[in-house]
C-alpha cells in the first residue's frame, strides 16, 4: 500500500483525533496560564428608602461587571503565569501541612484531597478486579456447558449497564434505610449510616467498580482458559501437582499476558474515576480529580466557568496518565523495534 | 471432553457451582432490584423490608395489582413469544425472504414479533382479564402489588421521551460516522506495516487513556464563543456549537476514534491478506478491493465494533451533560438531574423507572447480541 493510498484510508479519522483530541489538548494547555473575567467597575451608588419626614439615603462604592453597548459584559483574558496551578495546588499550605505531617489540612484542599482518592482507589481496586475476574473465569470454566451461556449473559448485564445508572442502583438500595443497610443493621445489631462518613462510601465505590469492572476481566480470562494446553495439565496430575500449583505453574503464567492487558485498561479506567462520584452524589466527603475537572466547568451560580482553574486541574491530572503510560508504551516500542 | 486425569470430584464441582451462583446473584440483584422498585408505590418502593418491596402492601392497598391468574397468563404469554421467536421465527424468515436479504426478512419478523406482542400483552390480556378475574374466585383475587404509573409520570408528564430523542439523535449518529471514518482507517492500518502506522496507533492509545473532562476543558470556551470565530467563514448565521447535538456528535466520535480503530484493526488482520491481494491482481485499485471484497465479509467485526460505540454514546455521562443545553438533553443527564433535584420518595421512585427505562434497551442488548460482545471483548485482548 503506498502512501497516497494510505493517507486517504486513514486521513479523515486521524483527522478527527487532532480537530478534536490534539488540539484541545493544545488549547487546554494554554488556557491554564490565562484567566478570562469580567472587568469591573466601581461606582458610586445612591439608594434610597422611604422614610417618615425625609427619605434615608445611603451612598456606597458598588463593584459591578462593565457593559458594552449591546448590555453585554465585557470580559479581558489576562496572561497570569502559573497563577491558576498555584490556585488549584494550594502549594504553600498544602507543604506547611505536609511539614506539619497534618492529613486533616492537607484533605481541606480540593486537588490534594482528589488526588488522594483517585490513587487509592485506583490501586485498591485493581487487585480485586483482576482477582475476581480470575475466580468467576475460573467457575465458568468448571460449570456445565449448557448453562455456561445464561451464566455469561447474567455475568454481562453488570458490565454493559450505564456506569451511572449502575451506581444510582447500588445507591438506592444501600441509601437511607434500604434493604441491604437494613440487613446489615439487623445482622450487627446496631445503627448504620453509610453516607455519613467519607471511608464507607469509599468502600461503597469499590464495591460498585469491582462488580462493573469483574465481568469484563472474566470474560477475557474465560477466554484465555480456552487455549490453556490441556496436555501439559494432564502431565502435571501425573506428575503429581495439585490443584492449587496446577493454577499456579501452568494456568496464571499462560493467562499473563491477558491479566497484564485487563491490568492495563483497568489502571486507565479507574484513574478517571468520575461517575461513581455524580451517583453516589457524594462531593461532599469524597471527590476524584477528573470529577474536580468538571466541577470546575461546571456553571455555578453566577453562571461562570473556571475554565482556567479547570484547565490548570486538567493539565495537573494528565501528569499522571503520562507516568501510567511510560510502562507499557516502552514495552511495545521495544516490541516493535524488535520485530523490525 | 476432558480426560480422566482432570475428572473433578463430585465436592468441587458442587462448590464451584455455588460459587458461581452466588455470582449471578450478585449480578444480577441490583439490576432487578430497581426493577422491581420502579413498579411498586413510594412507600412500599423504599421499605426497609425486603419482603414489602417485592408483594407491595401499600401499592395493593391503593387498589393496584396483580392476581395469581394474571401472573400465570401473562408468564404464559411471554413464554409463548420467546419460544416462537427463538424456534419458529428463524425457520420462518428463512423460507420466506429471498436468499441474500435474510436481514430485511429479519427486521420484518423481529417488529410483527414485538408489535403482536405489545398488542397481545397490554390490550388483550388486560381486557380478557378484566372479565375472567371475578369467576376465579381466591385465584382472581389481587395478591401482588404492581404499578405503572411512575413509568406514565417519566414518559408523558416529565418529557423523557424528549431526551430519548435526543439520544437517539447522538447514539445514531456516533455509530454511523465512527463505523465509517474507523472502518476506513482500521482497514488502511491493518494493511500498512509503515513505521507511521505503528505510530498512529500508539498515539490513539494515548488518547485513550484521557480523561474525558480534560478534552471537555478544552472544548467549551470554543463552543461557546464559536459565533463569534465563525463568522468570518459563515456568515451572519454562523452557529453557536454549544449544545448542539452534532456538535457532541463529532467530539464523541473523536473520543472512540483511537478504541475503535484499534478494534477493527484487530479485526481486518483476521482477514488474510490474500483475498485483497487476488483482488489487486485482477485489476481493482485499493478502493475496489475493499469495496467488491473486503465489505463483504466484515460485517462480524464491524457490528461488533458498532455494539461498543452504540454503548460509549449512550452511556456517556460527562460530555453530554456539560456540552448539551437542557433543551437537547440526552437520557443519563436528564436522570442524574431527577435524582438530584427531587427530595420526596415519590420523585426518587420516578428517577427509578427512568434508570429502568434506560437500561431495558441494553439487556435486550446482550440478548441478542451477546456473542458479538464476548468477541469484541476478546479480540480486544488477544491482540492488543
Amino acid at each position: 500500500m503506498n502512501s497516497r493510498t494510505f493517507a486517504a484510508f486513514v486521513g479523515p479519522s486521524v483527522f478527527m483525533m487532532l480537530l478534536f483530541i490534539a488540539f484541545p489538548l493544545v488549547s487546554v494547555f494554554k488556557q491554564s496560564f490565562y484567566v478570562t473575567q469580567p472587568i469591573y467597575e466601581t461606582v458610586e451608588k445612591e439608594t434610597c428608602t422611604p422614610g417618615f419626614l425625609t427619605q434615608t439615603c445611603v451612598t456606597e462604592q458598588v463593584s459591578q461587571p462593565k457593559l458594552d453597548e449591546h448590555g453585554e459584559i465585557i470580559t479581558q483574558t489576562q496572561y497570569v503565569g502559573l497563577q491558576s496551578y498555584r490556585n488549584v495546588l494550594e502549594p504553600e499550605r498544602a507543604w506547611r501541612a505536609i511539614s506539619d505531617g497534618s492529613w486533616h489540612v492537607l484533605s481541606t484542599i480540593n486537588f490534594w484531597k482528589a488526588l488522594r482518592f483517585t490513587l487509592t482507589f485506583t490501586l485498591i481496586t485493581l487487585p480485586l478486579v483482576v482477582g475476581c475476574g480470575l475466580g468467576i473465569a475460573i467457575l465458568i470454566n468448571n460449570a456445565a456447558r449448557a448453562i455456561r451461556g445464561p451464566v455469561i449473559f447474567v455475568s454481562l448485564l453488570p458490565f454493559i449497564i450505564t456506569p451511572v445508572i449502575g451506581v444510582l442502583a447500588i445507591n438506592w438500595l444501600f441509601r437511607g434505610d434500604g434493604i441491604l443497610t437494613a440487613m446489615m443493621e439487623w445482622w450487627l445489631n446496631r445503627d448504620i449510616a453509610l453516607f455519613a462518613q467519607a471511608w464507607t462510601i469509599e468502600v461503597l465505590m469499590m464495591l460498585y467498580r469491582v462488580w462493573h469492572v469483574a465481568p469484563f476481566a472474566a470474560i477475557i480470562f474465560y477466554a484465555g482458559l480456552q487455549t490453556v494446553n490441556q496436555d501439559s495439565l494432564e502431565s502435571a496430575v501425573i506428575d503429581g501437582a495439585t490443584r492449587w500449583q496446577r493454577l499456579k505453574y501452568i494456568v496464571i503464567p499462560h493467562l499473563m499476558p491477558l491479566i497484564i492487558f485487563v491490568a492495563m485498561i483497568h489502571l486507565m479506567d479507574s484513574y478517571r474515576v468520575f461517575e461513581e462520584i455524580v451517583g453516589f452524589s457524594s462531593q461532599g466527603y469524597v471527590i476524584s480529580l477528573q470529577w474536580l475537572t468538571f466541577d470546575y466547568l461546571t456553571p455555578d451560580q453566577a453562571g461562570n466557568r473556571s475554565i482556567s482553574r479547570a484547565s490548570a486541574n486538567s493539565m495537573l491530572t494528565m501528569i499522571g496518565v503520562v507516568i501510567l503510560l511510560i510502562l507499557p508504551l516502552r514495552r511495545t516500542w521495544r516490541d516493535h523495534k524488535g520485530g523490525h | 471432553m476432558s480426560s480422566r486425569a482432570l475428572r473433578q470430584p463430585f465436592s468441587l464441582r458442587l462448590t464451584s457451582n455455588i460459587f458461581l451462583a452466588l455470582w449471578c446473584l450478585i449480578a444480577a440483584f441490583p439490576i432487578f432490584w430497581i426493577v422491581v422498585m420502579s413498579f411498586k408505590s413510594p412507600v412500599d418502593a423504599f421499605d426497609s423490608n425486603a419482603l414489602n418491596v417485592i408483594f407491595g402492601p401499600a401499592t395493593l392497598g391503593g387498589g393496584k395489582g396483580l392476581s395469581l391468574l394474571d401472573i400465570i397468563l401473562g408468564i404464559a404469554v411471554i413464554w409463548v413469544t420467546i419460544a416462537f421467536s427463538t424456534k419458529t421465527l428463524p425457520s420462518m424468515v428463512k423460507s420466506y425472504s429471498k436468499p441474500g436479504q435474510e436481514w430485511f426478512g429479519w427486521v420484518i419478523g423481529v417488529l410483527v414479533v414485538l408489535v403482536s406482542f405489545l398488542v397481545a400483552f397490554f390490550v388483550i390480556l388486560p381486557a380478557i382479564l378484566s372479565v375472567l378475574n371475578p369467576w376465579f374466585g381466591p385465584l382472581g383475587r389481587d395478591v401482588l402489588g404492581l404499578t405503572t404509573e411512575h413509568y406514565k409520570t417519566v414518559w408523558i408528564d416529565r418529557g423523557f421521551s424528549n431526551n430519548f430523542k435526543n439520544s437517539l439523535i447522538v447514539t445514531t449518529g456516533v455509530v454511523t460516522v465512527s463505523l465509517t471514518v474507523g472502518t476506513l482507517a482500521g482497514y488502511g492500518l491493518a494493511r500498512s506495516g509503515s513505521t507511521l502506522a505503528f505510530w498512529i496507533l500508539i498515539v490513539a492509545l494515548v488518547f485513550r487513556a484521557l480523561p474525558h473532562s480534560v478534552l471537555v476543558a478544552g472544548y467549551l470556551p470554543v463552543f461557546i464563543n464559536s459565533a463569534e470565530w465563525l463568522a468570518p467563514i459563515l456568515g451572519e448565521n454562523a452557529p453557536t456549537l454549544y449544545g448542539k447535538p452534532f456538535a457532541v456528535i463529532a467530539v464523541l466520535v473523536a473520543i472512540n476514534q483511537p478504541f475503535t480503530i484499534w478494534m477493527l484493526r484487530s479485526f481486518f488482520q483476521n482477514i488474510p491478506a490474500e483475498l485483497d491481494e487476488a483482488a489487486r491482481v485482477d485489476g481493482c485499485s485499493h478502493f475496489q478491493a475493499f469495496r467488491r471484497v473486503i465489505m463483504p465479509v466484515m460485517w462480524p467485526g464491524v457490528i461488533t465494533t458498532g455494539l461498543f460505540s452504540f454503548l460509549l454514546a449512550y452511556n456517556d455521562f460527562l460530555v453530554t451533560a456539560l456540552l448539551l443545553d437542557a433543551q437537547n438533553q440526552t437520557m443519563v443527564p436528564a436522570i442524574v438531574g431527577m435524582f438530584n433535584r427531587e427530595t420526596t420518595t415519590t420523585d426518587q421512585v420516578v428517577a427509578v423507572a427512568a434508570a429502568v427505562s434506560i437500561t431495558a434497551p441494553l439487556i435486550f442488548l446482550v440478548l441478542i447480541f451477546q456473542r458479538q460482545i464476548v468477541s469484541g471483548l476478546t479480540a480486544g485482548a488477544v491482540k492488543g
